[in-house]
């Protein structure tokens, strides 16, 4: 569906280059790495060896060996679930590369079993937020009209109305989430990654998680009315009907003014 | 004013109205009005037609607008909405927001007219500022045109009424959003604020009466203003007749131009179809103001990317430049300057400054004239120095306005973003009006010496001699005519303080303040080529090849003879 959403938007953006270009900016904002769903098998002691020795090689020099975090370098990884470790490993947050405002979400570097080793591994550490289930995070069983409410309540002042993200302080942002899987949307607001609150079952309720996924993913069925425009708003709105409203016709009255002298 | 025509040759096309002409005529005794109408000559260039756009694409609001009507329900009562739309089932809200979804979703061909409405709207007053800046650029706005440029500017203002009224009818929070932002700025005025405000809102904001009055500006108040000043600027139009281009045998006293039938009849009824054209396949295309995501209006949510539509952003800008620091409490009252400084006093200040900007010029330049004939841009570089320090100082604040998409856009922080804007909103038109006075004034030079030595052809002559020039082609009169016909004005002389008895004079300060002005106006200045200059390079350019030509050829001669001595030894 999330490909589909993509490619219609695509085909969408007109012929000429300037449509083009303008798509491009509009757009530009809209691309992030996403990574398969999948639900938690049991993690068995297998796996949490296997995520130990996973976790010794890739994460542990921020980390610390135990995962109890090096002072000025990474936080402690006790008791953060394996929620967590899903979202930021999953989303391709972790393991972290440049310093910056924020954890960037770069190409997934472990395949789902990996991370789910890496999860149980960190789950077992101490107990924490567990990666949801399927039914939990299945947007067909959500309610899109409670969704929104709750999305503009308490996330459109970041991510903006519909999800295509905005702009925070000091060259933080809350990125789009239109290709974020219904899992980790789930998890997001489960953990808070940096600077995003947590929004913990009792602020809302697992339900309301899932309307919330429902209507995201409700604006991956196109947008009624013609293409979106990055769904930013007025702003670009206001940019294309100056370059390619104004443009056109400007270009009509210079053609037409040539042609009749 | 004496009218130069060119008449086209009779066609078909003139023959059928000149029978249609006499139709009318015979039974309305109209035909004298339309002869004059018919006969009035309109000069032609493409700028000239910006003013059309922006009738047409009000002529297109007028008509989408009427159908919107028909289902736009102006009422701030609760219902649930029960319609096909599922992101919004159950959800209470307002019967305008409700009656807005319907005709989004349920009723057909609804949405493309809410969309091509809005577009129109944005198109609307992108024409007018294009409009107006070409009337200021090219000094329109001149002695007889005053009257007509406030009637245009309280034009300007009215579409931003215009616009911002119906922005807010949906009741939706982004509109809700801007309509809390206006009433802070009201409240921001000291004493009369919170006054106003109630007397708006009919009470605490948001209430129940805000939308039914707005609707009634929006549909009836607002549009029978801007229509009936329409009908009076074009009346302007017509009876102090159009400017023209500096050209040949184009004069304050003449237009050259071709008749209204059927050259410009033809052309603006076909161009009416491009607008209309445009606007609807924007509004086919491309998705405007998705009520349906921003929900209905509720006070509390504000979302990442709440603007107003391009037209008000200036005004967010400012808010979002200001230092909110400036916050100040005397005695007990808050005076909340950091607001009413950028949304009240900036905005005044820079209106006030373009409603009057036709009397600032001419206090500079005392100039008592009629000018019917337009000046190039670049023949008023102080001019069109201050227009183009306007636009930038607009764009600054435009792009801080848009400060977070422009952040999030390229990735920058949306702090260092706002202190780099501050710099810019003082810096960047200074810098502007000064790079644009000095390209203008380049360019005056270049046209000089265009007319003295004329074009450069490329064509290099090698005299016998071995010295070398470029050939330069002369210009046609066309040509030199529009480079050499510009008023060439100069700063005001300023009368002595005194007079002969030693008296002070009366309105001296006045006088020495105008004095200053045209100094800032006209002292820089690149004087046009006199007829004298012309001809003295003329006669230098012909000396020149002459001179060149005799030494040419008393080089050869001598060769000849050089040649013609050593012949008999070689014989
Ligand atoms: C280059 C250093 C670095 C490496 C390597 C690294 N991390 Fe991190 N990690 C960080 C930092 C710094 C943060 C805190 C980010 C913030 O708050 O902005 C963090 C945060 C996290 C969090 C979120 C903690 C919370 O409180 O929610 C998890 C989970 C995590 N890391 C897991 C991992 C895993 C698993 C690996 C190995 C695959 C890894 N990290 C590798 C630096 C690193
Ligand atoms: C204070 C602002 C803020 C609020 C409120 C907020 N978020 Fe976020 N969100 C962020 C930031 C910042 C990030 C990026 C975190 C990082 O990687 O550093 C983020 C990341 C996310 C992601 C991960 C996206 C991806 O694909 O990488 C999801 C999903 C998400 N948020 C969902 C939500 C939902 C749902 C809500 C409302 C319940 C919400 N957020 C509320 C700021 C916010
Ligand atoms: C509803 C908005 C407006 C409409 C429909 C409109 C329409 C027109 C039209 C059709 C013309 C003749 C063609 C042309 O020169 O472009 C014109 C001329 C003119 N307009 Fe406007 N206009 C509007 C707003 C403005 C504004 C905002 C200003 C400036 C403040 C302005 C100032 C003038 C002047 C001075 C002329 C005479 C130009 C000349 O003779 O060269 N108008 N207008």
């Amino acid at each position: 569906m999330r490909r589909l959403s993509l490619t219609r938007y695509h085909r969408a953006a007109p012929l000429v280059l300037l449509f083009v270009l303008l798509a491009g900016i509009t757009t530009a904002a809209s691309f992030v790495q996403s990574t398969p769903a999948s639900a938690t098998a049991e993690a068995s002691a297998d796996d949490i060896s296997e995520g130990s020795k996973l976790f010794a090689a890739n994460c542990a020099t921020c980390h610390g060996l135990d995962a109890q975090g090096t002072e000025g370098v990474a936080p402690s990884l006790i008791g953060v679930g394996a929620a967590a470790v899903d979202f930021q490993v999953g989303t391709g947050r972790m393991p972290m590369q440049a310093s910056g405002p924020q954890a960037i979400a770069k190409t997934v570097q472990f395949n789902q079993d990996q991370i789910d080793q890496l999860a149980a591994y960190v789950a077992s550490l101490a107990p924490g937020p567990a990666v949801p289930d399927a039914d939990a995070v299945d947007p067909a069983l959500g309610n899109a009209a409670n969704g929104m409410a709750l999305f503009r309540t308490n996330c459109a002042m970041c991510h903006g109305s519909v999800g295509g993200g905005g702009a925070l302080t000091q060259g933080k942002y809350a990125p789009s989430l239109w290709a974020t899987t219904p899992t980790h949307i789930y998890e997001a607001m489960l953990v808070g990654p940096q600077s995003m609150p947590v929004f913990n079952n009792a602020n809302i309720t697992p339900e309301d998680k899932r309307d919330i996924i429902a209507y995201l993913d409700e604006q991956r069925n196109g947008a009624p009315g013609g293409a979106a425009l990055g769904a930013i708003g007025p702003v670009a709105e206001g940019l294309w009907a100056w370059i390619l409203g104004m443009g056109i016709i400007v270009g009509f009255t210079v053609w037409i003014g040539v042609r009749s002298s | 004013m004496t009218d130069t025509k060119t008449l086209p040759t009779a066609t078909r096309l003139n023959r059928a109205a000149g029978a249609t002409a006499n139709w009318a005529d015979e039974r309305t005794s109209i035909g004298a009005f339309t002869k004059f109408l018919a006969r009035k000559i309109f000069p032609d260039h493409w700028s000239f037609m910006l003013g059309e756009v922006a009738l047409y694409s009000f002529i297109v609001l007028l008509l989408s607008g009427v159908i919107l009507t028909a289902f736009f329900v102006p009422s701030m009562d609760f219902v649930h909405y029960e319609g096909e739309f599922a992101q919004l089932k159950g959800v209470e809200m307002s019967k305008a927001f409700e009656s807005t979804i319907h005709m989004s979703f349920e009723v057909p061909g609804g949405l493309l007219m809410r969309q091509i409405h809005h577009w129109a709207a944005l198109i609307f007053t992108a024409a007018i500022v294009t409009h107006m800046a070409r009337v200021f650029f090219t000094g329109a706005f001149r002695k007889p045109r005053e009257i007509n440029w406030l009637i245009g500017f309280t034009l300007m203002i009215l579409s931003l009424a215009a616009g911002f009224t119906g922005y807010s009818l949906p009741d939706d929070v982004l509109s809700g959003n801007g309509l809390r932002i206006i009433d802070g700025v009201i409240r921001s005025i000291p004493i009369l604020g919170s006054y106003i405000s109630y007397w708006l809102f009919g009470g605490e904001f948001p209430g129940e009466a805000l939308i039914p009055r707005m609707f009634t500006a929006h549909i009836l108040l607002i549009p029978a203003l801007i229509l009936s000043l329409i009908a009076v600027h074009l009346f302007l139009v017509f009876l102090q007749k159009h400017t023209q281009y500096p050209g040949p045998g184009r004069t304050d006293k003449n237009v050259v131009g071709l008749p209204l039938f059927p050259v410009y009849t033809a052309k603006a009824g076909g161009f009416f179809f491009v607008v209309f054209g445009v606007i609807a396949l924007l509004g086919a295309l491309f998705q405007i103001n998705p009520v349906w995501n921003y929900g209905p209006y509720d006070p509390s949510p504000v979302s990442a990317g709440t603007q107003p539509d391009w037209y008000m952003l200036f005004i967010d800008g400012g808010l979002r430049i200001m230092p909110g620091q400036v916050e100040v409490v005397l005695w007990g009252y808050t005076l909340s300057l950091n607001i009413l400084i950028p949304a009240v006093i900036m905005p005044g200040l820079f209106f006030g400054f373009l409603a009057l900007y036709p009397w600032i010029e001419s206090w500079a330049t005392g100039d008592r004239g009629e000018r019917h004939v337009l000046d190039r841009p670049r023949n008023a570089p102080v001019r069109t120095g201050i227009g183009v320090a306007l636009i930038t100082f607009y764009v600054v604040l435009v792009l801080e306005g848009s400060n977070d998409i422009v952040a999030n856009l390229f990735r920058l922080s949306i702090n260092d973003l706002t202190i780099l804007f501050r710099i810019a909103v003082f810096a960047l038109p200074v810098l502007a009006f000064w790079v644009t006075k000095r390209i203008a004034m380049g360019l005056q030079r270049k046209d000089r010496e265009l007319v003295l030595h004329g074009h450069e052809t490329g064509r290099i002559v090698r005299f016998d001699n071995g010295e070398y020039i470029e050939v330069h082609e002369p210009l046609s009169d066309e040509e030199r005519w529009m480079l050499v016909s510009y008023q060439n004005l100069k700063p005001r002389e300023l009368a002595p303080e005194h007079n002969e008895h030693g008296v002070r004079r009366k309105g001296y300060r006045w006088d020495r303040f105008k004095a200053a002005l045209s100094r800032f106006y006209y002292e820089d200045r690149v004087e046009p080529v006199t007829p004298a200059e012309l001809h003295e390079a003329h006669e230098h350019h012909k000396a020149e090849i002459e001179g060149m030509a005799a030494r040419s050829e008393a080089h050869s001669a001598a060769r000849a003879d050089a040649a013609a001595d050593k012949a008999p030894a070689d014989a």
